[in-house]
């Protein structure tokens, strides 16, 4: 596969005075897949997203798209459809009139308008002042402004950030769909559940860096590939043997959890001994789980550890809070 | 509903032009309540103000100094004196139509749109600008005709022909958009709706009183070419001020400022990020 990096950053970085939001951050997104971008809060995603549209200036590197700079687009919004996050969209304003007013600039005719409104599902609000929307009503209006110029490259920065169900079903199809048209579609998330039924291909950073990427199935490899649950008679035995894993647990006097070694190397070893194994089990990792080993170190705000006597108290401050489930902080 | 049903539209040669850009901005400018409330308020203010300082003059000279006493009172500047009032809306519509679109993230659209930033300034500069400068005219010379109608009394009032009054009323409007534009630069260098506010009306209206409080020699060679005072004398067809700049070079130098501004918003939005 030659010419198949649609979205290309390059040792990117920026900086905002002493700190560093992305830094030396480099990858490639292929056409007619859905890559998740992935990364705990306040791990660059936004800021990465803003640096591919030209919005924002990088104090290193830069970031192609079909192997241009975002700027040189004669008209971005045929080729590159954006949601951004935070809702880029003036709230005294109707959606129909944002849209017609996006279209005007890069000469899209009023017929798409109506069509996106309809694709999306707002046709009852178009007419409704922005202010007044749902998250979901926003985000739907921001996925007809992605789509507005037909674009090939799709950036969507939190997608599904609050939706319902059915809106989340309805993002996860309409996002496969695009992919299956031969688009390129990129999504930031920091719902790893969310990315590990959507995405095929996945980035996952932290603190501006790279950690991983790859496919689904790459990446929840190389966080430890999970655990090997061992159920054997001579449990100590075998855990004195297991010298190759990274971390032997006994849970129960018959029972051993083994990390960085799998079944087949277990097996071998248990046979060699003749140990007698009763089960022999692959604990399959999630990307959840993934995500959660290899962004460890990489979390910018880490859950309060709370023992009992600290519950007592009302101090829990919002930053301190696990980074699940609250929209970036901008 | 599956993306499927996503026809291809003819990308073909699509690109972006100023007038394309244009076209956006004039979508937007009229798709917003705050600007038919802020140009509501201005054609009130300068109708209203100068059919009423027109009245209120005409009873003044009924009442005492009597026909022909004019006390040197200028009868076109009496009935555009609200534009002095329309200058706060005009100049909260500026900062608004810019400062809106950063307090709501609808910039970082606009600017995805037409990554090279420069053509969304010149098409909202230029929107606004036509906008307010028609929608002031038709205000200045309805505020004109009404205040010379209702000064018919002091038998002193202006006609379309006296010297003078035709550049009064087209400069009064000149005047509003340069105000506008200035603000419109503002909105662009400080990006904040509060912060472009005081800093426009610190410079239109508290320099003056400032200048005022200089050393005499110093004082008025400064106020005379603050935009306020400059920008004003073309509000003026007789009894021309000495210590003032005659009507033309002084809205040139009102001019000046909306330029300036114009430009270091111009500089700013191409260097900051968005």
């Amino acid at each position: 596969m030659g010419v198949c990096r649609v979205i290309e950053a390059q040792a990117l970085t920026k900086r905002y005075g002493p700190k560093t939001a992305v830094d030396d951050l480099s990858f490639e997104v292929r056409p007619g897949f859905v890559t998740g971008f992935l990364g705990p809060n306040g791990s660059g995603k936004s800021t990465t997203m803003r640096l591919l549209l030209g919005l924002d200036r990088p104090t290193a590197g830069r970031s192609l798209i079909n192997g241009k700079s975002y700027v040189d687009f004669a008209a971005p919004l045929h080729e590159v459809g954006a949601l951004l996050e935070a809702r880029a969209v003036h709230t005294g304003r109707s959606a129909r009139n944002h849209l017609l007013a996006m279209a005007a600039t890069n000469r899209i005719p009023r017929s798409r308008v109506d069509e996106m409104i309809g694709l999306v599902g707002l046709e009852d609000v178009a007419g409704k002042r922005v202010g007044g929307f749902s998250l979901g009503m926003g985000q739907r209006l921001g996925i007809a402004s992605a789509l507005l110029g037909d674009p090939g490259v799709l950036l969507l920065d939190e997608p599904v950030n609050g939706l319902d169900p059915e809106g989340i079903l309805w993002i996860r199809n309409l996002l496969k769909a695009l992919a299956a048209e031969g688009r390129t579609v990129f999504v930031s998330s920091h719902l790893m559940s969310e990315m590990a039924v959507t995405a095929t291909e996945v980035i996952v950073v932290g603190r501006g860096k790279l950690i991983a990427s790859g496919s689904v199935a790459e990446v929840i490899r190389g966080a430890g590939g999970g655990v090997v649950l061992v159920r054997t008679t001579e449990a100590e035995r075998l855990a004195a043997l297991l010298v190759a894993a990274q971390k032997v647990e006994r849970l129960a006097p018959d029972v051993l959890q083994v990390s960085g070694m799998d079944s087949a190397a277990i097996g071998l070893v248990a046979a060699r001994e003749a140990i007698p194994l009763i089960e022999l089990t692959p604990q399959q990792a999630t990307l959840e789980e993934a995500f959660m080993e290899i962004t460890r170190d990489a979390v910018e705000f880490h859950g309060a550890e709370l023992s009992g006597t600290e519950l007592r108290g009302t101090e829990l401050r919002g930053t301190e809070l696990a980074p699940s489930g609250v929209g970036e902080a901008r | 509903m599956t993306a499927t049903t996503i026809a291809r539209s003819d990308v073909g040669a699509a690109r972006i032009t100023q007038a394309g850009v244009v076209r956006s901005e004039w979508i937007k400018i009229r798709s917003l309540r705050s600007t038919w409330f802020s140009l509501l308020a201005a054609v009130v203010m300068i109708v209203g103000l100068g059919t009423l300082f027109s009245g209120l003059h005409a009873h003044r000279v009924e009442q005492g100094n009597g026909p022909g006493a004019q006390i040197g009172l200028d009868a076109t500047q009496v009935s555009l004196r609200g534009v002095f009032l329309a200058q706060l809306a005009i100049g909260v519509l500026g900062v608004l139509v810019i400062t809106g679109e950063y307090s709501t993230g609808m910039i970082r659209s606009s600017l995805a749109a037409v990554p090279h930033r420069q053509p969304v300034l010149i098409a909202k500069a230029l929107v606004f600008g036509v906008v307010v400068f028609v929608v002031s005219l038709a205000s200045t010379f309805a505020g004109f005709l009404l205040g010379q109608q209702a000064q018919a009394s002091t038998h002193a009032q202006a006609s379309l022909s006296t010297p003078g009054a035709l550049r009064a009323i087209v400069g009064g409007a000149a005047y509003l958009t340069l105000i506008g534009l200035l603000a419109v630069g503002l909105g662009f260098l400080i990006r904040n709706t509060a912060g472009a506010i005081a800093t426009l009306f610190g410079i239109v209206l508290v320099a003056p009183i400032l200048a005022a409080a200089l050393p005499e020699p110093y004082s008025n060679d400064v106020a005379k070419y603050l935009p306020l005072n400059a920008g004003s004398q073309i509000l003026v067809t007789m009894n021309f001020d000495p210590t003032q700049l005659r009507p033309w070079p002084g809205i040139a130098v009102t001019a000046l400022y909306s330029v300036v501004a114009l430009v270091g918003g111009a500089l700013m939005l191409k260097r900051r990020d968005a």
